[in-house]
């Protein structure tokens, strides 16, 4: 098998999955690259991370209440998921379409938010986001179910088009006008749901969507230069067929998955600097009447995507589940799990409550020297403990291919972590650190804490913070 | 007994989601109050008097108590024009002070660049939380930011005292300033240099502090301890950042319940980093400033408010003249600038004050532009 085909499987996995070990990749490398695309886009037959199990381990689990045990459920399931591109979009589309536990406290709303981001985030955006505006934790997190006919609430109706679908504006124009917030927040009032979510003062209890016809403003509504009497519905599928729209998820894709862009609130007058592929996403938009699969399948298979290793800092999430998945802990039940989620916030991004509804921003953003001591020694911990089942794994392997030259023990750890590669210089003393060090053994007890040590200093570099 | 001049040092503290001015000082004063608020009023009767027109919040005795005592001022009727009712537009407006484009250089990076251009102390800027704001960040200016005051350092994680040792020299070598890589990597290699000198020094600043103040258990409490831990530590800090997060000011639904918890948690927060640095006898070296992104509509939507624009901003401290300072902004439904207060005074005009008054610069080029002062300094 030729480096560079692993060293693409790496690079697709990481960015269409959490990651993978070197041994998943070699098999993965041998089905072939767009075989292996298919299959991330159509995971129906990988069989879902079961959870019955974990529900008797983890009591609290069954009322997924709290926040802390939120982020270990789904910290859990993306370790653990057989369907990781269905996954990554899930949590693609809860970085954009932001409900927070800060105002909800009612975990297990937004929990079901993100199951219809599971279940439908690979489908028609024009569903997606129907399915959104109905969504109760939503609608109460952006106050729609405060919005009356003759007395709007318009919070739902500006980050709708804001930050949900069109964006304030693109190649320097702006895409809708105050107007067009306040009469889309019209045709949704009605909107609304059944049981409020916050828990006071009788305790949690599940929300239901509802429309409420006898507080639906039936007058005729101008949005986006057409007119009548619109419904959310309506609102949606204007939305749905508009250029912004298609610009504004083609960007979000690229710069989850393909590369740091700016932040979105510079997209008005920055244009997107891949702008030949950010034009093949938005035909497919409409080629395929809105169907994100697709677009996401030209994504994939963009000679764009497949140059742009190391082209994207990882998120929090990609850094810990990323990590697990290497080193492969947590493959099942076990104490410590909150407290191995909770790392995923200290690094910046607290899962199911983003600091706003803008999300968080990415990119270098989510560096700063707080954040980077964090991922820098919650990476080298795991990767130094070679008792770990992953860590374990790399050492075997180095020992079996007699890896013994310092230039080679170097080379072959950054295959090992996904075909990362160093600068000269820093390369150069990762070698010298290794020389001073004496003679490599492979498998003495001597060499395995040397794999260890040499896997740290590799994740504290800067280059292994890129994905 | 001789007393050495320490260096003016400034604290900000962002209240993110946009506080609601007119239920944070009430203009009980003015008739269209009550005409505007019907269902998120605060009665007259439990307003903190701070004149016969206008009130604190009620929540707000440790913060009435500074006023009592002119250590607070309040900037009234605050914002900039054409106001700007998204949170992170807005935000990043007063974090850059550039109303028409998309900055990205923070005021506060531009004030650390003018006080330390050579870049002598990496702790002149620190900030307490999760992500650098955009006020602090500027290129090349070094800001610590500081999740947890106690467990802060690099690698910490390696057994054995000489393994950590070398593992930490490679890493100081290989994070050096190079030149031929991307910006990001240069971003990240500097921040890797910063962090690893900072947190040696950080280190100490919980160890050497003693107080009898207890602070809330509240995220704004205990990030204003470690700001009060910091700068008695003595390690030349001079620009200090915290904020109330998750957005919770943005009271769309539920003000009434929710503001009175924020208020009651931040104003003793303040009240007690006031009293922290009183009893180390330095109340007169640091001036804190607390501001939000905007203020809210003037008519509520019967639970809450929505996204407005002029606001209110405190500025707190032993060298401050306590008082009300600008206009508090007339509510009568003609003088309203799309159903918002306006602004009387241009958030540039407190930074202007605090950085000429205050920290000894020249305010022009940090804040893009000239701003009458205020003569709370």
């Amino acid at each position: 098998m030729a480096g560079n085909e692993i060293d693409l499987m790496a690079h697709l996995m990481r960015r269409a999955g959490f990651g993978a070990t070197y041994q998943q990749l070699e098999g993965l490398a041998s089905n072939g690259y767009e075989e292996t695309v298919e299959d991330l886009l159509n995971p129906d037959g990988h069989p879902e991370v079961e959870t019955d199990l974990l529900e008797r381990y983890f009591v609290d689990w069954k009322e997924l209440n709290a926040l802390e045990v939120n982020q270990s459920y789904l910290t859990y399931l993306w370790i653990n998921t057989k369907r990781p591109l269905q996954e990554k979009m899930t949590l693609f589309w809860h970085g954009i379409f932001c409900t927070g536990n800060s105002k909800c406290e009612h975990g297990r709303m937004i929990q079901l938010q993100l199951d219809m981001f599971r279940r439908d985030g690979m489908g028609s955006f024009q569903e997606l986001l129907l399915g959104l505006s109905r969504d109760p934790s939503m609608v109460f997190y952006l106050d729609n179910c405060m919005s009356h006919n003759g007395a709007i609430n318009e919070n739902w109706g500006r980050e709708l088009l804001e930050l949900f679908s069109m964006g304030v504006g693109m190649d320097g124009q702006a895409n809708y006008s105050e107007d067009d917030v306040k009469e889309a927040a019209r045709a949704f009032t009605g909107w609304t749901i059944t049981n409020a979510i916050p828990r006071y003062p009788y305790g949690r209890y599940d929300s239901h969507f509802i429309f409420n016809p006898y507080d639906h403003d039936e007058e005729e509504k101008t949005f986006l230069g057409e007119t009548g009497k619109f419904n959310g519905e309506d609102i949606v599928s204007i939305i749905a067929k508009q250029p912004a729209t298609a610009r504004f998820i083609a960007r979000h894709l690229y710069n989850f998955f393909v590369a740091d862009d700016v932040q979105v609130p510079a997209w008005q007058n920055t244009p997107p600097q891949d702008p030949e592929l950010i034009s093949m996403l938005e035909n497919e938009y409409f080629r395929s009447g809105f169907d994100l699969r697709s677009v996401l399948r030209v994504l994939f298979n963009s000679e764009s995507f497949k140059n742009a290793r190391f082209a994207k800092v990882k998120s929090p999430t990609e850094v810990v589940v990323g990590t697990m998945r290497l080193v492969q802990d947590f493959t099942s039940p076990k104490i410590g799990l909150h407290q191995l989620a909770s790392n995923i916030r200290y690094m910046g991004q607290d899962l199911m409550n983003p600091p706003t509804v803008e999300g968080w921003h990415t990119g270098r953003e989510w560096i700063d020297s707080g954040t980077l001591v964090e991922r820098i020694n919650f990476t080298a911990d795991r990767l130094g403990d070679i008792n770990l089942p992953g860590v374990k794994a790399i050492v075997d392997r180095l020992t079996s291919e007699g890896v013994a030259t310092p230039d080679q023990f170097v080379r072959r750890c950054l295959d090992m972590l996904g075909g990362y590669e160093l600068p000269e210089e820093t390369y150069t003393q990762l070698i010298d650190h290794v020389q001073k060090a004496g003679v490599l053994n492979p498998g003495s007890k001597e060499y395995s804490e040397r794999v260890g040590q040499m896997l740290q200093l590799i994740v504290s570099t800067q280059e292994y913070q890129f994905a | 007994m001789t007393s050495v001049k320490k260096d003016p040092v400034l604290v900000v503290l962002q209240l993110s989601g946009g506080n609601d001015a007119v239920n944070t000082v009430v203009p009980f004063g003015d008739p269209h109050y009550v005409d505007n608020r019907p269902s998120v009023r605060v009665p007259e009767e439990q307003a903190l008097k701070l004149t016969d027109f206008v009130g604190l919040n009620p929540n707000m005795a440790p913060m009435k108590r500074l006023y009592d005592e002119g250590k607070l001022a309040v900037i009234q009727g605050v914002g900039y024009p054409n106001p700007n009712r998204s949170h992170f537009r807005s935000m990043d407006i007063w974090h850059t002070c550039e109303p028409e484009t998309q900055g990205t250089e923070g005021w506060l990076g531009r004030t650390i660049r003018d006080i330390d251009p050579n870049k002598d102390n990496v702790l002149t800027g620190v900030n307490f939380g999760r992500g650098l704001p955009r006020a602090l960040a500027a290129p090349g200016v070094p800001v610590a930011s500081v999740g947890n005051l106690d467990t802060y350092g690099v690698l910490t994680g390696i057994d054995g005292e000489d393994q950590r040792e070398e593992a930490l020299d490679v890493f100081s070598r290989i994070y050096s300033p190079t030149i031929g890589r991307s910006a990001v990597v240069d971003y990240l290699s500097q921040t890797g240099m910063d962090a690893l000198k900072g947190a040696d020094i950080l280190s100490a600043a919980p160890e050497v502090y003693t107080s009898s103040v207890e602070y809330g258990s509240d995220v704004v409490a205990q990030y204003m301890k470690n700001i009060a831990q910091v700068h008695l530590a003595g390690f030349g800090t001079r620009v200090m950042y915290t904020t109330a997060p998750y957005n919770s000011f943005d009271t769309h639904a539920g003000e009434m319940q929710a503001h009175a918890k924020l208020w009651g948690e931040t104003s003793k927060a303040v009240a007690d980093f006031y009293d922290d640095l009183k009893e180390h006898d330095a109340s007169d070296e640091v001036i804190l400033l607390v501001f939000t992104e905007f203020g809210r509509r003037v008519h509520d939507n019967g639970s809450g408010t929505d996204h407005g624009s002029g606001g209110v901003a405190f500025v707190v401290g032993e060298k401050i003249n306590g008082g009300l300072y600008g206009e508090y902004p007339s509510l009568a439904p003609d003088k309203l600038l799309e159903g918002d207060l306006h602004f009387n005074n241009d958030f540039r005009s407190i930074y202007s004050t605090l950085l000429e008054n205050w920290m000894g610069l020249d305010a022009q080029p940090i804040i893009n532009g000239n701003f009458e002062k205020f003569a709370f300094i």
